[in-house]
């Protein structure tokens, strides 16, 4: 493919996403406008995921996409393909193996080492925009640091529900500073934000956003004294690898209410079947 | 004695109009000043001009504060002021509906305010909302409904329960009672008295009602063309007016 540039973006375009990269990264959490450009997929396919892997894959990068945990449903296997025909670089579904992955809605349950970058793509960047609707002020309380609306969200829910039910997407506090929207991860993933030994980029493409968490941040959960933050799953274990500590999907398999649980992330999943393991619906 | 509040020169135009002009008093702890004038005579730019949400074009808005004694509002840094605005000022508006989180229950509008200064115990924050509903009349069972499903009187004294959730020092109040049929406005009255004499707040109340602040005020100041035309008690200024323009308000109250 020649017809390209290396990953689809011309350089100075890379060079300005990679400068809101490091200005996220010099300042963990805080949102960084950037110039987003047209892709040739549509918003809410991972515009800006996509944009941030094009200006962080170098020739001898490994690249791995993760949709909702799996590597092989439609928005991980074109991200994949797309960067295959438009960069040339390797790519791998095993976590260990990637130097780049670009994951929608998950982290991987294998914990990632240093030298490898996890990028989000994420819809919505700002954790206040569906309490206060002007971008001004939301923009204003995070420079003064006013982030006693956030805590009105988890009020609401536990006064409705009698615990926090947010599920995804749930808010968190970054060094102490920013309060971020860790794009719709599962609360499952949550604990592994904070201090993890890789890079984590997130960005946002309709609303062009970078923001960024450097290696071994702190990232804690909000959440009140008594009602403190949990990580919750489906309670039961894999039904392919039975595996007991790994977020789960649960899918209908018949007419008749039937269903079972299994691994969300499909290379976990695979790894372990391989090593032996096997859950009660194995075949 | 210091005073709570001290205006001082404070002047806002709108290009060539005159919001305010000229306006200075003092105001001291427990006192309540009522500003009466017709509509587009300057008071509510007053009011805005002093708590903080315009920024008046000359004067001083001087502000006795817990901390570092009498500072000055409009040359405070921003946090600092908007600190001020959720901790030691309320703010009523007139309509209920910009005053309050509409998409929030009545319990998450009054605990804002506590979450926004640092409380972070869901139990504490429930039992003070549950608390302030039922000093405003508002049955505690109502705590997790939503204010649209309130009467426009309950809204009103949702308003004020979520305002005087942290204890104030200084109430802005914006024609509290506008809007609201007699019976009502006579309840919110008795209440904002109450209120005023338990906690004791001081309070600016803006109205074109006189009998608001002759309910409320201790003292009156009346406002023609943006301009300051008679201060002075309330009783004094409203038995025997002196300016022709405030001879004209008292006497165009409609007797019953």
């Amino acid at each position: 493919m020649n017809a390209y540039n290396f990953a689809y973006l011309d350089e100075q375009t890379k060079r300005m996403i990679r400068r809101a990269i490091l200005k996220g990264l010099a300042i963990p959490g805080y949102q960084v406008p950037f110039a987003s450009r047209e892709m040739p997929m549509p918003y809410g396919w991972g515009t800006g995921g996509v944009q941030v892997s094009a200006a962080v894959l170098t020739p001898e990068d490994t690249f791995k996409v993760i949709d909702q945990g799996a590597d092989d449903t439609t928005n991980a296997v074109s991200i994949r393909s797309f960067f295959q025909r438009t960069a040339g670089v390797a790519t791998t579904t095993a976590t260990r193996d990637a130097t780049v992955i670009q994951t929608r809605h998950r982290i991987p349950e294998e914990a990632l080492g240093e030298g490898q970058i996890l990028v989000y793509q994420v819809p919505i960047p700002e954790p206040l925009r569906f309490l206060e609707p002007r971008e001004s002020e939301t923009r204003k309380m995070h420079s003064l640091e006013e982030y006693g609306l956030m805590h009105v969200k988890l009020y609401e829910d536990i006064s409705r529900h009698g615990h926090i039910a947010t599920s995804y997407a749930y808010p968190v506090k970054v060094e102490g500073r920013y309060v971020m929207d860790p794009s719709p991860i599962p609360k499952f993933d949550n604990p592994k934000l904070g201090d993890m030994a890789a890079i984590q980029l997130f960005g946002a493409g309709r609303e062009q956003r970078i923001y960024a968490l450097p290696p071994y941040t702190q990232v804690v959960s909000l959440d009140f004294e008594d009602h403190p933050f949990e990580a919750t799953k489906a309670d039961h274990p894999c039904g392919m690898c039975g595996a007991q500590d790994s977020y789960l999907d649960e899918l209908i398999i018949d007419d008749a209410g039937g269903r079972m649980f299994v691994c969300s992330d499909t290379d976990y999943c695979e790894a372990r079947q391989a090593a032996g393991h096997k859950g009660k619906d194995a075949a | 004695m210091t005073p709570l509040l001290s205006v001082q020169g404070v002047t806002k135009r709108y290009g060539a109009h005159i919001g305010c002009a000229d306006v200075s008093f003092d105001l001291y702890p427990g006192e309540v000043m009522g500003i009466v004038g017709e509509s587009g005579s300057g008071k509510s730019t007053l009011l805005n001009c002093m708590a903080g949400h315009l920024r008046p074009d000359a004067g001083q808005v001087v502000f006795d504060t817990r901390t570092d004694g009498p500072r000055d509002t409009i040359t405070m840094s921003e946090p600092e002021r908007r600190m001020l605005g959720r901790t030691d000022w309320a703010f009523v508006h007139q309509h209920a509906r910009d005053g309050l989180r509409m998409g929030v229950s009545a319990g998450g509008n009054v605990g804002e305010r506590l979450m926004a200064v640092g409380e972070r115990h869901y139990g504490d924050i429930r039992d003070k909302a549950t608390d302030w509903l039922g000093r405003v009349e508002i049955d505690a069972s109502r705590v997790d409904d939503r204010p649209t499903t309130f009467s426009g009187g309950m809204q009103q004294r949702l308003q004020i329960a979520r305002n005087l959730v942290t204890g104030p020092r200084l109430v802005f109040m914006d024609e509290p009672t506008g809007g609201l049929d007699v019976s009502v406005q006579a309840r919110l009255l008795d209440l904002l008295r109450g209120l005023v004499r338990d906690m004791g707040l001081s309070a600016i109340i803006v109205t074109h009602d006189l009998a608001v602040v002759r309910l409320l005020a201790d003292r009156l100041m009346v406002m023609k063309d943006g301009r300051v035309v008679e201060a002075g008690l309330t009783d004094q200024v409203l038995d025997d007016p002196q300016h022709a323009y405030s001879q004209l308000l008292v006497s165009s109250v409609l007797q019953v």
